[in-house]
């Protein structure tokens, strides 16, 4: 079945520095290396043509989780098949403002307009762009 | 008398011919008609001065400046046949020219560097050259080559006249440093950097200008230098940094200005600059002493410790440890003169102040970071280690005895494997862990017996590093620890695990042989051979499958262990009594592992130490025993016909080849020689007296094929071919003409393809080493003429096989460069449009260009010559485009083929320069239905895609348009590698591709739902990278 969790490889959001001090420095860490995305809250189905998604912000307040959401929403629209419906949401009971989160994910409408937004698409890129580009 | 009077009336009305011609005339080439005029003694020099005379004092500028262009140029061609006089008048002439107006100083410029390089310079002339060069000219506003030509003048001067430049005392160093002021152009800085370095090497007089000298050099530093596209000169920023850093770290008079510079300068947010700084930093710290580095140790340690602690960069890391190390190694150094303060006790109290704590910190933040600048430290000298030691391992050996997590134990372990490496170990002194050696075994050993495997790994680790240590493993230490290994090996079945123990017990095995001889080798012998009971009770499936895993881990461990001839005395028997009872079908050992028993004889092999007493061990034992073996299965197989032995298998062979060709290949030239008549004495004349046993039929003959099965027998050449094809090459084979016409007999006639590969290889591995001369060339005509009759016959049956036999004389031939090989190789070209051979041809040129493994590489001695294959492609690559332009459409497929071998195989650099032009056959490629020439292609475009040369980037269109398609290729192979090639187009100049990013996006969705998940992740690779395109913050 998880044939497609092995895409999920992002760089942390707020960059490589302030991820120092959590266990292994030794590389800036990913999100999957963070547990904010773990193999068991992906549900493939490949007969239903879905995908489903739960991640699970670092704390209940973290700021960044429209944007984590995003970023995964994003990366799984340019790397699956068209045939795929993605849903993104946060895991239940992690963060405290779960509902609205997940309804600004669920939202087609907003999702594409924030992209539309160079500023916000320039941050979910930096997010997207592989290790190998970073020094 | 009159003749030579006339003749001197003659030349001098010609002289000022010329010089008129040159000056008013503006005719330049007349400037070396005068030269060679003076070169020939028509006129002197001075002769042309006064010729030049009226020009010389003309009230026009140019004119003078003309003048002095012309005596300038002949000086440069003549100033060897100056003497001394008439130096001194040019001089004192050239001096006072510098007066003079501007546009004539370059000329003037030209004409003392040419007289610089007089032998005869008079005495003190250098001084008053400098003198008016330094008063007279404002070196900055002149044009680049004056500039270059003021340098060059101070550099021929330093070299000859170094004493006299030095009676200038300080003035000769302001001088340099106000015409060097402001200098930009990179050529020139080389050229200052090195007049600099000179000063500084050189021990000139820095007077009160050391500071001076600092900031005119110091003010390039970092230094950040792109040349221009296409730059003809050839200057690196790497050239220049190298440069300036000898001129920087050059003295330690710097040291007061040059160490704050590097501490601003680590503040950077560039990394080069970072990198450069470090650098630089590690380069002083080996030409100062401790007085001039005890000021900034502060600021110095404040900005690596901020470095190490926040980078992201591995090199800056890399470079920030590197300068600690040697930082720490040259306060070292003042430890030993005792009348200074102890500088490096106070340097390690700051960093075990900063360091020391995070080491203990119950979450363990910046734990990694800490214990890498510890041990940067501790490994910069003997006393410097002792100090590290002491203060910090009797707090990580609590912390590990009081933590109960495994991942934090872990780090722990880590942490002091770290340290146990980091070590210096020296002859004299003690180990400075011996006063942790029992805590240090405590923890090994209990970590040894944890379950988590993590904990296990680096237990070993940490093993092998204080096994390395003398005197930290005492012999009770290492008994058990060898008891402790065996154990895993035999119960461990965690891939990681068995990987790691038997790297661990491989490099214990070497320092303490006795210990694996007694303990580990009886213990995994016996478990190899105990099956054989366990066999009886019909064990279940799964019992047999571990009971192979079980023994395959025994296998490769005896290999691991097996480096001192002691060992290997003792592991080589129980490998070779496994085959053996294979053989005999008395063990039920499978056919994989009587391969990987091969495999692992093999690696004993290559990896034992190259002493005559392992030497022995093969070739008095191993050899004759494998030969015997072989020899046994393959005469008597046909007796036994139900149960076949294994040793007739072409896998088994294949593994048995490399055994012996690796052992012969480092024989000793007297064990050589003997290996060589024997072997070819048992495949000529079937003497069998070398072979331990005597169970074989008087009467064979291993090389004739008698009947049809008589394959068993034939297929040994195989075995021959690695005894005397990897004997060095000053080895004497015997019989080697009546040798090589068996096997060329074999090879032509055999049906059985192994036979008559293995015997073509043979022959071609002998041919390769023959000496040179008509013996050699004897030998090939005769060969040739049988493959031509063979090949030329549309009917012959063994077409194949000529083809065969012809490849490899050809490859044993173009690699040592021989004259016939073209004729070899211009066959095979000419089998390319054969219908039954012209695939296999295209194939045969993989085996031309890469490297063999078993025959005709340098490990086995052959004569292979560097750089054969850009020769061979250099002058075969136009054959081949004409073969494919003028071939039938459906044999193109073919020529294509072999192109793609030819160029894979080429070192990148050519494969950069040559693929631009036969960039219109790959795209042809591209198209091509084959789809190995597809996969080929493609794999060669790729590297090239990376760093794509124009040619390529002009193809845009055609590449993307054939590139796409191939990536819902039927072929897997296609698809993945056709993908990594788009993914490398996302990396051409941005606004090239732009235009087709729309449409490769488009294209990438279809892969992104393949059925193989190794196409969908290159997919989702690629199409991610093509998004972040133009899009911002993408790149």
């Amino acid at each position: 079945m998880p044939a497609y969790v092995t895409f999920f490889r992002f760089r942390s959001v707020s960059g490589k520095r302030s991820f120092r001090s959590i266990n292994d420095p030794e590389h800036p860490l990913s999100l999957e290396e963070l547990n904010v995305v773990e193999q068991i809250r992906v549900r493939v189905n490949d007969q239903q043509n879905t995908v489903g998604v739960e991640f699970t912000p670092t704390i209940p307040h973290c700021s960044m989780a429209t944007l984590i959401g995003l970023s995964i929403k994003v990366k799984l629209l340019r790397s699956l098949p068209e045939r795929f419906k993605i849903d993104v949401r946060i895991t239940p009971g992690t963060h405290a403002s779960e509902d609205a989160v997940n309804k600004q994910l669920a939202d087609k409408e907003r999702v594409a307009a924030a992209l539309e937004n160079s500023q916000l698409l320039e941050v979910v890129n930096q997010c997207l762009t592989s290790k190998a580009r970073t020094l | 008398m009159d003749r030579s009077r006339f003749m001197m009336a003659a030349d001098s009305a010609n002289l000022v011919g010329l010089v008129e011609e040159f000056v008013l005339g503006q005719q330049d080439s007349k400037a070396a008609d005068t030269a060679t005029g003076l070169k020939e003694e028509q006129f002197t020099i001075l002769q042309l001065v006064e010729a030049l005379g009226l020009h010389l004092t003309n009230s026009q500028p140019q004119t003078r400046g003309r003048g002095v262009q012309l005596l300038s140029s002949v000086l440069q061609t003549c100033h060897g046949d100056l003497t001394e006089g008439e130096v001194e008048v040019l001089l004192a002439f050239y001096e006072q020219r510098l007066k003079d107006h501007y546009v004539i100083t370059p000329h003037v410029l030209q004409g003392l560097k040419a007289l610089t390089k007089c032998l005869v310079l008079p005495p003190g002339s250098a001084v008053s050259i400098l003198k008016s060069l330094f008063q007279d000219v404002h070196v900055q506003s002149l044009m680049l080559a004056e500039r270059s030509c003021v340098y060059n003048i101070l550099i021929q001067l330093m070299e000859s006249k170094e004493s006299e430049l030095k009676g200038l005392g300080a003035d000769f160093v302001f001088g340099f440093v106000q015409s060097v002021d402001g200098e930009r152009d990179p050529r020139n800085l080389l050229l200052a950097f090195q007049i600099a370095g000179k000063i500084i090497n050189g021990g000139y007089d820095l007077g009160k200008f050391t500071e001076e000298l600092f900031e005119v050099t110091s003010c390039y530093f970092p230094i950040d230098f792109s040349p221009p596209p296409n730059d003809p000169h050839g200057i690196t920023q790497e050239e220049l940094i190298l440069a300036l850093r000898a001129v920087l770290t050059g003295t330690p008079r710097f040291a007061e200005f040059l160490l704050p510079l590097i501490i601003e300068k680590l503040d950077s947010d560039i990394p080069s600059a970072k990198l450069d700084s470090l650098q630089t930093l590690t380069a002083c710290a080996s030409v100062y002493e401790h007085k001039e580095l005890a000021e900034f140790l502060p600021g110095l340690w404040a900005s690596l410790r901020r470095e190490v602690f926040q980078t992201a960069s591995e090199k800056v890391e890399l470079a920030c440890l590197a300068a600690l190390s040697a930082l720490t190694a040259c306060l070292s150094q003042s430890v030993l003169n005792s009348d200074s303060e102890d500088y490096l006790n106070i340097f390690l109290d700051l960093v075990l102040k900063d360091c020391k704590h995070h080491l203990c910190e119950p979450d363990l933040k910046l734990v990694w970071p800490s214990a890498k600048l510890l041990q940067a430290t501790s490994s910069a000298s003997y006393s410097a280690c002792h100090i590290v030691a002491a203060a910090v391992m009797p707090s990580l050996i609590e912390q590990y005895n009081s933590r109960t997590q495994c991942a934090q134990r872990r780090t722990l372990l880590e942490v002091l494997q770290g340290f146990v490496q980091s070590v210096r170990s020296s002859q004299e002194d003690d180990s400075v862990l011996l006063d942790f050696r029992q805590s240090l075994c405590g923890i090994v050993f209990s970590a040894l017996s944890e379950s988590n495997a993590g904990l296990q790994i680096t237990s070993m680790r940490v093993l092998t590093a204080l096994g390395q240590q003398t005197g930290l493993l005492v012999e009770s230490d290492v008994k058990l620890a060898v008891d402790h290994l065996s154990k895993i090996i035999l119960e461990e079945i965690d891939d990681s695990v068995s990987l790691a123990v038997v790297e661990s017990a491989g490099a214990l095995a070497r320092l303490y042989p006795a210990a694996f001889i007694s303990n580990m080798v009886p213990q995994l012998k016996g478990n190899i051979f105990s099956e054989a009971m366990a066999q009886g009770d019909g064990a279940a499936a799964s019992q047999e499958h571990s009971q192979q895993a079980l023994r395959r881990r025994c296998v490769t461990a005896l290999a691991a262990v097996s480096s001192q001839p002691s060992v290997v005395q003792e592991t080589t028997p129980v490998l070779i009594q496994v085959l053996t009872s294979a053989h005999t079908g008395t063990g039920s050992f499978s056919l994989e592992e009587v391969i990987a028993v091969c495999h692992s004889l093999q690696r004993i092999a290559e990896q034992a130490e190259d002493t005559e007493e392992t030497g022995r061990v093969f070739h008095d034992i191993i050899i004759p025993r494998l030969l015997g073996l072989a020899l046994q299965a393959a005469l008597n197989g046909k007796d036994s016909s139900d149960q076949r032995s294994p040793l007739v298998e072409e896998t088994v062979l294949l593994a048995m080849v490399p055994v012996i060709s690796i052992t012969c290949s480092r024989l000793q030239s007297q064990l050589a020689g003997q290996t060589a008549v024997r072997s070819v004495s048992l495949f000529l004349d079937s003497d069998v007296s070398f072979l331990p046993e005597n169970a074989f039929p008087s009467q064979f003959q291993l090389l004739k094929m008698h009947r049809s099965d008589s394959w068993r027998q034939s297929q040994t050449v195989c075995l021959l071919m690695g005894c005397v094809c990897s004997l060095p090459r000053g080895v004497e084979i015997p019989q080697v003409d009546r040798l090589l016409l068996e096997l060329e007999e074999l090879s032509c006639t055999c049906e059985h393809p192994l036979s008559y590969t293995s015997a073509a290889k043979c022959y071609a591995g002998l041919v390769n080493k023959r000496p040179a001369g008509e013996a050699l060339e004897s030998v090939i005509d005769r060969m040739l003429k049988r493959i031509s009759t063979e090949l030329d016959s549309t009917a012959s049956s063994v077409r194949t096989q000529a083809f065969t036999l012809l490849l490899w004389v050809a490859k044993a031939l173009l690699i040592r460069y021989h004259p016939l090989s073209t004729t070899l190789t211009d066959k095979l070209f000419s089998l390319l449009s054969d219908p039954e051979l012209g695939l296999l041809a295209a194939d045969g040129f993989s085996v031309l260009m890469s490297d063999s493994t078993d025959v005709l590489h340098r490990g086995c001695h052959a004569d292979v010559r560097i750089m054969y294959r850009q020769r061979f492609f250099t002058e075969n690559s136009s054959k081949l485009v004409q073969g494919f332009n003028s071939a039938l459409p459906e044999k193109k497929s073919c020529y294509l083929k072999a192109l793609s071998h030819i160029l894979t195989n080429l070192p990148r650099q050519v494969q950069i320069t040559e693929i631009p032009a036969l960039l219109p056959l790959l795209l042809e490629a591209l198209s091509c239905p084959d789809q190995g020439v597809q996969h080929s292609t493609l794999s060669c475009l790729q590297p090239v895609l990376l760093d794509p040369p124009s040619a390529l980037i002009n193809q845009l269109e055609a590449l993307v348009g054939r590139m796409l398609p191939l990536t819902t290729s039927p072929s897997m192979k296609v698809r993945i590698v056709s993908l990594r090639c788009v993914h490398a187009l996302s990396r051409f100049p941005e606004h090239e591709i732009m235009p087709y990013r729309a449409r490769v996006l488009r294209a990438l969705a279809t892969p992104l739902d393949d059925g193989k998940r190794m196409v969908r992740s290159e997919a989702v690779v690629a199409r991610n990278e093509w998004f972040l395109l133009g899009s911002p913050g993408g790149r």
